[in-house]
């Protein structure tokens, strides 16, 4: 049954906000903290365990599969709701920011692969 | 034109499921037509939406993009946290822990890195232009981990609109950057086989970026690229509203 797979999705986005904003009193911040993040990790460990099989397989996997495949245009409709006027005069900041996020990432590219690359062979001579 | 406006009110959400469509049918075909493909149709509706949202705000006055125009006021419920959160969970579905493991330390190192490396850059831009409120270097700052992390590190933070709309455009570029600039560069950091494609992958994290520059670079990288990739808004997602916020707060 689909609406199986959405009531997990559910259950965890749920579980997950209810955490967020208990570690959020219990750090004194007025914040949700890490809520999506923590329900995303009980829908991998769930959809990975065997105990929830029957709630992932299938036309119940469906259920689930559809509301990520909704993710990019719900995420279209979230930019198309936003106080757009408002952030315009900052609109260089976000430029600078992406452009040089992705300057100093790509950067890291060479250097992390060769960390891993030393390690490879390290284990290979031993 | 009475008629229209009782039909579309009453069914906003049916209203905003159209025309997002619409929308993104568009997006799909430029992106074939006038970019080859390059640019990722995802990024164009993106930033349709985008502008979309400031003529709005121009015509309406009001703080909420299109949503304050009467007639598609369903694009706020459909594009709301409740929802938003609803299906960002629902693609950490089918993740498999052992590709984790396939990726190895370096493709582990290489997420954790990816995501702390471009928080800081955000963070780092903001404070330059003079914001000193934590929740929003925060917000700026996962904006540039990815269009995603920033608004779901914004809202669970309680950020302004302006500043979440200025997170969702920081990660956009950086999105489109990536898909275009990967091709380029990819000689210059040893982008040519799966390990360094799985670097890559958790380094740069926006998942269509990644998908789309990989492909225009050598399409065999795209499944090792994509692997990392997965796992890098998830991340994001857990550290921006909780360790990153915490860093920020008590360094400002």
């Amino acid at each position: 049954m689909i609406v199986y797979g959405v009531a997990l999705l559910s259950a965890c986005l749920i579980l997950g906000m209810l955490l967020g904003e208990a570690l959020g009193v219990v750090l004194n911040v007025e914040a949700n903290v890490g809520g999506v993040g923590i329900a995303m990790l009980f829908l991998v460990l769930a959809s990975n365990s065997d105990k929830f099989k029957s709630l992932v397989d299938g036309a119940s996997g469906a259920g689930i599969q559809f509301w990520s495949a909704m993710y990019i245009p719900i995420v279209v409709a979230m930019a198309a709701r936003q106080n757009v006027v408002a952030a315009f005069e900052g609109g260089m900041l976000a430029v600078v920011a992406g452009v040089a996020a992705v300057i100093v990432s790509f950067a890291l590219v060479p250097v992390i692969s060769k960390i891993g690359d030393s390690k490879v062979s390290i284990e290979e001579k031993q | 034109m009475e008629i229209l406006e009782t039909v579309f009110v009453r069914n906003s959400l049916v209203v905003a499921f159209a025309v997002i469509g619409i929308t993104i049918w568009i997006s799909y075909f430029l992106a074939e037509r006038l970019t080859n493909g390059r640019i990722h149709g995802s990024a164009i509706a993106i930033a349709l939406g985008l502008v979309a949202a400031y003529f709005g705000g121009r015509a309406t006055g009001g703080s909420t993009g299109v949503a304050d125009i009467t007639l598609l006021g369903g694009i706020g419920l459909m594009g709301g946290g409740m929802m938003r959160d609803f299906a960002i969970v629902a693609t950490a579905f089918g993740v498999k822990l052992g590709e984790l493991k396939k990726a190895g330390l370096a493709g582990v190192v290489s997420i954790f890195a990816g995501v702390v490396v471009s928080f800081i850059v955000g963070a780092v831009v903001a404070v330059l232009y003079g914001y000193t409120d934590p929740v929003t270097v925060t917000t700026i700052g996962a904006g540039a981990v990815t269009y995603i992390v920033g608004p779901v590190t914004g809202s669970a933070l309680g950020a302004e609109s302006d500043i979440i709309a200025l997170s969702v455009a920081a990660g956009l570029i950086k999105s489109i950057l990536v898909m275009i600039g990967t091709p380029l560069v990819a000689k210059s950091i040893g982008l040519d086989n799966p390990q360094s494609a799985m670097v890559f992958g958790g380094l740069m994290g926006t998942t269509s970026g990644v998908a789309a520059g990989l492909a225009a670079t050598d399409p065999k990288l795209v499944p090792y690229g994509a692997m990392t990739a997965t796992f890098y808004t998830g991340i994001g997602c857990l550290l921006g509203p909780s360790i990153l916020f915490f860093i920020v707060n008590a360094v400002l």
